[in-house]
């Protein structure tokens, strides 16, 4: 568990530790837990773990390689959440049906909750927290901003994770191809109109 | 979840070496859609998960010549883009966009999506959360517990196909398509490489719908492979659901039709949404061939279709909505690149 690029004493199983002190209430320990490797095989209980359950992961996350060991279990989308502390990707069903979970995946948009974090090795992942460059907002985030297309902002990492993807892959060509090509990012708050017009204006060059 | 071993390896015979040595707790992974989602409801509960996305030359899409063939690692996404089936063969395209969203369609396989499980409520263990597991029978998940949708909430189940031990929807949409289009399926075994009719993959559900598919243990999925065909480009996937965009089907049609002016020579019709497998309509063919395309006769082979459909409780609009839905994929498929 040590992250060659960053190099520093932060290593991840400390980050592990802290978060295990700092959880405290029942509930968020367990999902640390479950993220663990020992830990997780411990928590198992009954369901004894077959050997090779743990295994070490070499992705890129937002340009950083990394060397991770997880359980098998985990999902990419826990593995950012619960280890890693990219906490922008959001879990709304956990069963890929609202696309508050969307990252890109070598480029393309994924679900990361679906999405197996062994399977990570040698892929290369952004997040909304790796999309822009520098300190400034993506073209994207900010026409969010300006065209008013959100209002509690959860759904919003993954909108604008799956707007980038959907302008890149062309599919942003009209309303209605927007509409149909975003229709997997469910948005509780019925921010659709604003969401569409966001994309609309950066696919048309509208957004600097 | 229960812990299982991850294996990767990168050629056909290292998988089925892989699978075979694992035992009955093994499974193949592809994307995870299917797969990782029932783990995560407790649905499958897989000891050993052998990952087949690494193995190479899986994923070839080729779309000249007398077969179309797909790998079956090729991502539906990528299949959907191929620019020569968007043009000849829009039923296949079709099929593949309106299914699921696009973060899934770069996720899931061609090959894996064949062999999707069952969205009926009951078997994904209730709504699904971790706390309704094993609450509902369903003899699907647990051979021999018992339905709880015969008696339950069935708007959703089957009208055609059904037993009395089972009446789950068969939920994708890209079989239904291939069941039209008379496509193969290639397979690769302990015992070596056997190619059957798409159709041929699924059992229906009689007293064991706990047994879905007619694969043979540790078969691989190598590829799929349809006939060329004129009829693709006078063809549709008509697919209704209760909302535009991003859900399964509530009736659905492939249809495609070669034609001799306006007269209808062949067709190839399946329904999708309201059966226990693809349902493959050959009454609804005949009904087509050596007609002009006109309502009545869509209409009539609508009705032919939806032949010996039973309703439940809550699911009898199934059968009108069916026979709609194929007449009306009938009159998209003849207006199709017009000569
Ligand atoms: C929210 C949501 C909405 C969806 N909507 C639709 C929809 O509208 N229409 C539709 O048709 N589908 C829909 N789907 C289903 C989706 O299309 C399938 O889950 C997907 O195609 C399965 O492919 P996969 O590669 O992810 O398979 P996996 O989940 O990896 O595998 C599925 C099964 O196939 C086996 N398998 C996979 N590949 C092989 C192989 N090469 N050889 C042998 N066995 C193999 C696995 O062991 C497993 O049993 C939806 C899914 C979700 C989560
Ligand atoms: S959390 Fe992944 S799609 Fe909902
Ligand atoms: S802004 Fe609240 S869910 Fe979309």
């Amino acid at each position: 568990m040590t992250d060659p690029d960053a190099g520093g004493p932060a290593s991840l199983i400390e980050l592990d530790r802290r978060e295990v002190l700092v959880a405290g209430a029942g509930a968020a320990v367990a999902l640390t837990l479950e993220t663990g490797t020992a830990q997780a095989q411990a928590s198992a209980g009954a369901e004894a773990a077959p050997p090779g359950t743990a295994m070490t992961i070499r992705p890129r996350i937002n340009g950083r390689a990394m060397s991770v060991e997880i359980d098998t279990r985990t999902s990419l989308l826990d593995l950012l959440r619960e280890r890693l502390q990219l906490t922008g990707a959001k879990k709304g069903c956990d069963h890929g049906q609202c696309g508050a979970c969307t990252v890109h995946l070598d480029g393309q948009r994924v679900a990361s909750c679906l999405t197996l974090a062994a399977k990570m090795d040698g892929r290369a992942v952004t997040t909304i927290e790796g999309l822009a460059e520098g300190d400034g907002l993506h073209p994207m985030q900010q026409a969010f901003i300006d065209h008013d297309a959100l209002q509690c902002g959860y759904c919003t990492p993954g909108q604008i994770m799956a707007a980038v993807a959907c302008v890149r892959e062309g599919h942003a060509t009209d309303r209605a191809s927007i509409r149909e090509y975003m229709s997997g990012n469910i948005c509780r708050c019925g921010a659709y109109v604003g969401i569409v017009a966001a994309i609309e204006a950066v696919a048309q060059g509208r957004q600097a | 979840m229960r812990a299982f071993s991850y294996a990767r390896p990168e050629t056909p015979a290292a998988a089925i070496e892989a699978f075979v040595a694992a035992g009955s707790g093994a499974r193949y992974i592809a994307g995870g859609t299917t797969l990782y989602d029932l783990m995560k409801l407790r649905v499958e509960q897989p000891t050993h998960l052998i990952d087949v996305t690494a193995i190479r030359g899986l994923d070839e899409i080729a779309t000249d010549g007398d077969m179309l063939r797909f790998g079956a690692l090729a991502p539906m996404s990528a299949v959907a883009a191929d620019r020569t089936l968007q043009r000849d063969y829009p039923v296949l395209v079709e099929a593949l966009s309106k299914a699921a969203s696009q973060q899934l369609r770069n996720m899931a396989t061609v090959g894996g999506n064949l062999l999707q499980r069952t969205r009926c409520l009951y078997f994904r263990n209730g709504a699904g959360s971790a706390s309704t597991a094993n609450v509902y029978p369903c003899n699907k998940r647990e051979p021999g517990a018992g339905c709880a949708a015969q008696d339950g909430i069935d708007r959703g189940q089957a009208v055609l196909g059904q037993s009395a031990a089972c009446n789950a929807v068969s939920p994708g949409d890209w079989p239904v398509a291939l069941v039209a289009m008379d496509a193969q399926l290639e397979l690769l075994g302990p015992e070596g490489a056997r190619t059957i009719p798409v159709a041929e993959l699924y059992r229906p559900p009689g007293d064991t719908p706990h047994l879905e598919f007619t694969l043979q243990p540790a078969e691989i999925v190598t590829g799929i492979a349809v006939p060329a065909t004129r009829a693709g480009r006078h063809s549709t996937y008509h697919k209704i659901r209760d909302r535009e965009s991003y859900a399964f089907a509530l009736a659905s049609a492939a249809v495609a039709l070669e034609l001799d002016g306006d007269i209808v020579r062949r067709a190839h019709v399946a329904l999708g949404g309201v059966a226990t497998q693809p349902w493959r309509a050959a009454a609804a063919e005949q009904a087509l061939l050596g007609q002009r395309v006109t309502p009545d006769i869509a209409n009539a082979a609508g009705r032919a279709a939806l032949q010996g459909a039973r309703a439940g409780h809550h699911n009898g609009f199934k059968i009108e909505l069916g026979a709609r839905t194929v007449a009306d994929a009938i009159l998209i498929a003849a207006a199709r690149n017009p000569a």
